[in-house]
């Protein structure tokens, strides 16, 4: 920056300004205007102890504050020990709801906390928990993790909540995960996901992959179908669960013809169903998130390619989903999940029933929505058993813990924390709705690390 | 020469009573929750201070800010993974859903800690100077830096969640443990961060004052407002402007360093379009030429939306969208040119001057 | 060598796409250097209007070919209304608009889910447009979907019909004076102002448009327009500002540039890639494929 004329000052002076308005005014910094008039003169003056006065301050007072404050260390095996306190005062317990109620996410969660306010009405209106009323505190996450992370201390430290119902995202998920666990509080996550995780302070109401991913694999070896193409976001959920999927093709004599991954949110899948049509798969497994299956199927029946010739199991589109993309797009499709709109049982006539009288007759019911309902239900019954809304208490109870939940009876697990749940794979009708056409008879164990699988020994 | 002594009394002044709120009143008053939200506030304040070195002083819209925060941030968390893991244990994700059996070569330099901290900074810095020397050398500027820069954070971000088994992927690196041996989920511990992060604010605000003040400053305004002038002069504007754009990057690397304790997590969440974009806005709706005001606004940006938020979740999206519209489109100058406009209104007052225009030009006097 | 030229349709079908998307950029970026983020809610706003007509007019054909006039005026109107409402006090501060016109996308994509619900919606595609056509049969048929060559038509539509309405009409005209050099303009009696007013109309109409055409391929939901937002900036600010012909070339050469490189590896590697060479691009021509000549310094 050498300077080679100091004749044309002015001009600039001049022309300065124009837009000022961003001539700084503030309590630091004074306006520039007379800075530029004069540099010589004013530079020379600003005095240079003054500078170092303020660094070395600053400095002082953070060696104090540092040392002073010397807290745990992390080998230390004193880690403090403080659960959450829960608030029990009064009448009512708090319950929080974390869901995304904007940004992307928002699609899917919003049903979610909409099945959890029903659940939670019925309960109060037939006499609440331990004759507590529960007051549900809504946050929304916005579809941005450290958001959910910090919502979820908000829930448990501000509102001393007993518990916490919501997330979605297997990124969200692990953003709260550590806040559950460090304030030893209670979280019921409602949405399948990749397996892998048993946090002692997770409640997973959701299937874990042996309830949902792995039980689809087996119906369409059933039905003969040997060689596979792999569609997902990329995410964790379907990277790890086509992980899985590849070490049980391996195992069971089938091909994966080919593996592909849109980012989040991606809309353009036409390359996609190309390289899907020229594989000539006998069948697609579909691991693709939220907005994006709505393009791949738009993409995916133009392409000419349909449930006659080359089938596509999905494990994330549920009834809400087939609404949004349409069943022209998706007739004779399968999914793989644990509950539909159609599952046979008075306990799920009343459950749509109800649904359908808070939130309008056009509105479907869904897996996730399902597992967040139940999940109210199974606090509930864990809390009473336990005769306590202490969550080490609440856990102890929790082994065993039954609900005659709209899927059909669920069982909680106590050593992993998850469900007993009965797959069942769909097919969706012109109507919107999805018929169940395979069932796994009685509920399957859950095994979220996939002990009880050989094929699985090398995954994890 | 009077004018000057009570501008640098009333800086001092001003540091002292940030630095007394800051270390004395805020830790009093708040509880350990409130006190570890504030600590992330404060580290957007540090990107603001960047912003307002670059946009609101050089004129460059910075829109790729997350960039560098994200630089930093995985900086510092990879190696509080590492230390997390132990010695010769991968971190945790990538036991679940990595293939690799030993750490990656770019992981392995960041087990050092002296060599993550310095990186935390250089890194960002040294990425900004390689981008910057090119784009400014073109004369890239205005609206077209604006877009490249956002086109860069969206890159950057979707390079990330697609490398899964090496970055965490969209969910980034969580769980973080202990920062340099201290166990995080102890509240002594947050609170010493959260004092390491608010010196760490000072002294950035120090550093931009003394350049806004130097001979440098000057000369970054007026590339600012006029270019080919300042070209004209003998001076070269692509590196002055290259001189901020680093500078800034380096504080929003250490931002997004401290970030990483403070709240445990960093992930592709904060680096992308939306966070790039809410990281000026603090700024702007502060004042982007005033550091007071930019990192004021910035604060207060956060916590609006914190405290919105809260208060409504399901509609405050509608103020938020509100405060920005208003503050900018109204307030060109941001919240600070309101204080501005008050003391001049009073100064014409007591002269009984004509002149009440709202917006007095900088070089009015010329 | 189908699948090459399978790739090269796919391109350019992605490219009409992405044409359509900026096409109505093109003359509020263009024109008033307005970094207008809410555009993609115009879009968005395009998609709802085919959504809501298609629950009174039953016939799917029928209401989409309504949809398209309607949405140009939905969008149009809306951006007409932003235009008078906020943007006209930021024309000195082209990067003040982005900030703010990002206030208003966030507060348009709130009142969408508030209206409509945040899940997606539906829309039905007429029959004639679900198809698709053989262009090659035999073993490895190359096919081409009808929804993509509709989208690709009305694309070219579009183009030819906002490029002869600046060429020979006296609104184009008054137009190009005004992009070219505005005090000129205005001293030669023109009102800047009107005209401004009236580009942004067709601006954002453009963008409804688009809309429409985007529930044949994409979601219907409150987050559509974010989406797709920047890759159409990009799309102008490669092109070249104020360059119409720039926007059409750049759109099918990210196009197929997008398709060929999400084949031979990754849609996120592609996705990347694509950006990367868009700032290499930049480089080399700092101002665009097309710059337009003035004689201002700035």
């Amino acid at each position: 920056m050498d300077r080679t004329s100091g004749t044309s000052r002015y001009t600039i002076i001049g022309k300065l300004d124009a837009r000022a308005t961003t001539a700084p005014e503030g309590l630091l910094i004074p306006s520039h205007s007379v800075v530029l008039r004069d540099k010589g003169v004013l530079l020379s003056s600003v005095p240079s102890i003054h500078r170092r006065r303020f660094l070395a301050g600053t400095a002082a007072v953070t060696a104090v504050v540092a040392l002073s404050a010397c807290g745990a260390k992390t080998d230390s095996a004193s880690s403090s020990d403080k659960a959450a306190k829960i608030d029990v005062s009064g009448d009512t317990v708090k319950v929080g709801l974390l869901n995304s109620l904007s940004g992307t996410m928002a699609i899917s969660e919003v049903t979610v906390r909409n099945s959890l306010m029903l659940a939670i009405d019925e309960i109060n209106a037939s006499g609440g928990v331990l004759g507590k009323k529960v007051k549900p505190i809504s946050e929304d996450g916005a579809s941005d993790w450290p958001t959910f992370a910090e919502k979820a201390s908000k829930l448990i430290k501000e509102d001393a909540v007993a518990a916490t119902f919501g997330c979605w995202t297997s990124a969200s998920r692990k953003a709260v995960k550590p806040v559950f666990e460090k304030n030893k509080s209670l979280l019921f996550y409602p949405v399948q996901y990749e397996g892998l995780e048993e946090s002692p302070y997770i409640f997973y109401t959701g299937a874990t992959t042996n309830q949902q991913i792995i039980p689809g694999l087996d119906y369409l070896k059933s039905q003969g179908k040997k060689k596979l193409y792999l569609v997902g976001s990329d995410y964790v959920f379907p990277r790890t669960a086509n992980k899985e999927i590849r070490a049980y093709a391996k195992a069971n004599g089938m091909t994966i013809l080919g593996e592909d991954y849109a980012p989040l949110g991606s809309t353009e899948f036409s390359t996609i169903a190309n390289k899907v049509k020229a594989s000539k798969a006998d069948a697609v497994f579909n691991t693709l998130n939220g907005d994006s299956n709505v393009a791949f199927f738009k993409e995916y029946k133009s392409a000419g390619l349909t449930a006659k010739t080359m089938p596509v199991v999905s494990v994330s589109i549920a009834e809400e989903e087939v609404k949004s993309i349409g069943p022209q797009y998706l007739a004779d499709q399968l999914t793989a999940w644990n509950y539909y709109q159609t599952t046979e049982g008075a306990a799920n006539e009343k459950f749509v029933k109800a649904y359908k009288a808070k939130y309008g007759q056009d509105k479907p019911t869904s897996d996730p929505m399902e597992a967040a309902y139940t999940s109210v239900y199974l606090w509930k019954a864990m809390v009473e058993k336990a005769k306590s809304f202490d969550p080490e208490k609440v856990k102890a109870a929790s082994d065993g813990i039954t609900f005659d939940a709209p899927e059909g009876e669920v069982t909680v697990d106590g050593a992993s924390q998850h469900l007993y749940k009965t797959a069942r794979i769909g097919k969706i009708g012109s109507d919107g709705l999805i018929e169940e056409v395979w069932n796994s008879g009685k509920p399957i164990k859950p095994d979220p690390y996939l002990k009880g699988y050989d094929w699985a020994s090398g995954l994890s | 020469m009077n004018l000057l002594k009570g501008r640098s009394a009333r800086a001092a002044a001003g540091f002292a009573g940030a630095a007394a709120l800051l270390f004395a009143v805020a830790p009093l008053l708040l509880s350990d929750f409130r006190l570890g939200l504030l600590a992330k506030y404060l580290c957007t304040a540090m990107v603001a201070v960047g912003i307002c070195l670059a946009w609101g002083r050089g004129g460059l819209l910075t829109l790729g800010q997350g960039v560098f925060f994200g630089l930093g941030g995985y900086a510092m968390a990879m190696h509080l993974k590492i230390a997390d893991a132990g010695p010769g244990n991968l971190p945790d994700f990538m036991q679940l859903y990595g293939t690799a059996t030993e750490l990656p070569w770019w992981w392995q330099p960041f087990a050092n800690p002296l060599f993550a901290l310095a990186a935390t900074v250089l890194l960002p810095m040294a990425v900004a100077a390689i981008l910057g020397s090119f784009i400014f050398r073109r004369r890239v500027k205005g609206a077209y830096f604006a877009i490249l820069s956002q086109a860069l954070a969206a890159a950057f971000a979707i390079w990330l969640i697609g490398q899964q088994a090496t970055t965490g992927g969209t969910n980034g690196l969580t769980d973080i443990q202990g920062f340099f041996g201290y166990a995080l989920d102890d509240p002594v511990n947050q609170r010493m961060v959260y004092f390491v992060i608010a010196a760490a604010l000072l002294l950035l605000i120090a550093l931009a004052r003394q350049l806004v003040h130097s001979r440098y400053g000057e000369l970054l305004v007026a590339v600012r407002d006029s270019e080919e002038r300042v070209r004209f002069l003998g001076y070269n504007p692509a590196n002055v402007k290259l001189v901020a754009y680093v500078v800034a990057a380096g504080m929003a690397g250490l931002a997004g360093a401290l970030f990483v304790p403070a709240v445990g997590i960093i992930s592709p969440a904060m680096i992308g379009i939306v966070p790039s974009i809410e990281f000026v806005i603090g700024a702007a709706v502060g004042g982007r030429a005033s550091l007071v005001g930019a990192v004021l606004g910035a604060v207060g940006v956060a916590w609006a939306k914190t405290a919105l938020s809260e208060e409504f979740p399901a509609a405050w999206t509608y103020f938020q969208g509100l405060l920005f519209i208003v503050a900018l489109a109204f307030l060109p100058g941001g919240l600070a040119s309101l204080v501005g406009l008050v003391r001049r209104r009073m100064a014409s007052q007591a002269t009984d001057s004509e002149e009440t225009k709202p917006v007095v030009p900088v070089g009015e006097a010329a | 060598m189908t699948v090459i030229l399978g790739q090269t349709f796919t391109g350019i079908s992605i490219g009409a796409v992405l044409l359509l998307i900026a096409l109505g950029l093109s003359l509020t970026f263009g024109q008033m250097n307005v970094i207008n983020m809410a555009h993609g809610e115009f879009i968005m706003a395009g998609a709802y209007t085919t959504y809501v007509l298609q629950k009174s007019i039953t016939g799917a054909g029928i209401s989409l070919l309504v949809a398209l006039p309607v949405a140009f005026l939905v969008s149009g109107a809306l951006g007409a209304l932003l235009e008078w409402l906020l943007i006209r006090r930021l024309y000195l501060r082209p990067l003040d608009t982005l900030l703010v016109t990002w206030g208003v996308s966030l507060m348009l994509q709130q009142l969408a889910r508030d209206i409509f619900g945040a899940p997606n919606v539906q829309t039905r595609a007429p029959d004639w447009l679900t198809g698709n056509i053989t262009l090659i049969g035999g073993d490895d048929p190359l096919t081409v979907a009808n929804s993509r060559l509709f989208i690709l038509g009305l694309a070219v539509a579009a183009v030819v019909a906002l490029s002869l309405t600046l060429r020979l009409t006296p609104l184009g005209r008054r137009i190009r004076g005004v992009v070219q050099n505005r005090d000129l303009a205005e001293v030669s009696g023109i009102s800047t102002e009107r005209v401004d007013r009236t580009a942004f109309f067709l601006g954002s109409g453009l963008a409804g448009v688009a809309g429409v055409a985007l529930t044949l391929v994409g979601p219907i939901g409150p987050t559509m327009g974010t989406n797709v937002i920047i890759d159409a900036f990009l799309v102008i600010v490669v092109g070249g500002i104020g360059q119409l012909k720039g926007t059409v070339i750049v759109a099918f050469v990210l196009g197929v540039l997008q398709s060929v490189l999400e084949y031979s590896t990754t849609v996120s590697v592609a996705k990347v890639l694509v950006l990367v060479a868009i700032v290499a691009f930049l480089q080399w021509r700092p101002q665009g494929l097309y710059t337009l000549r003035t004689r201002s310094l700035v």
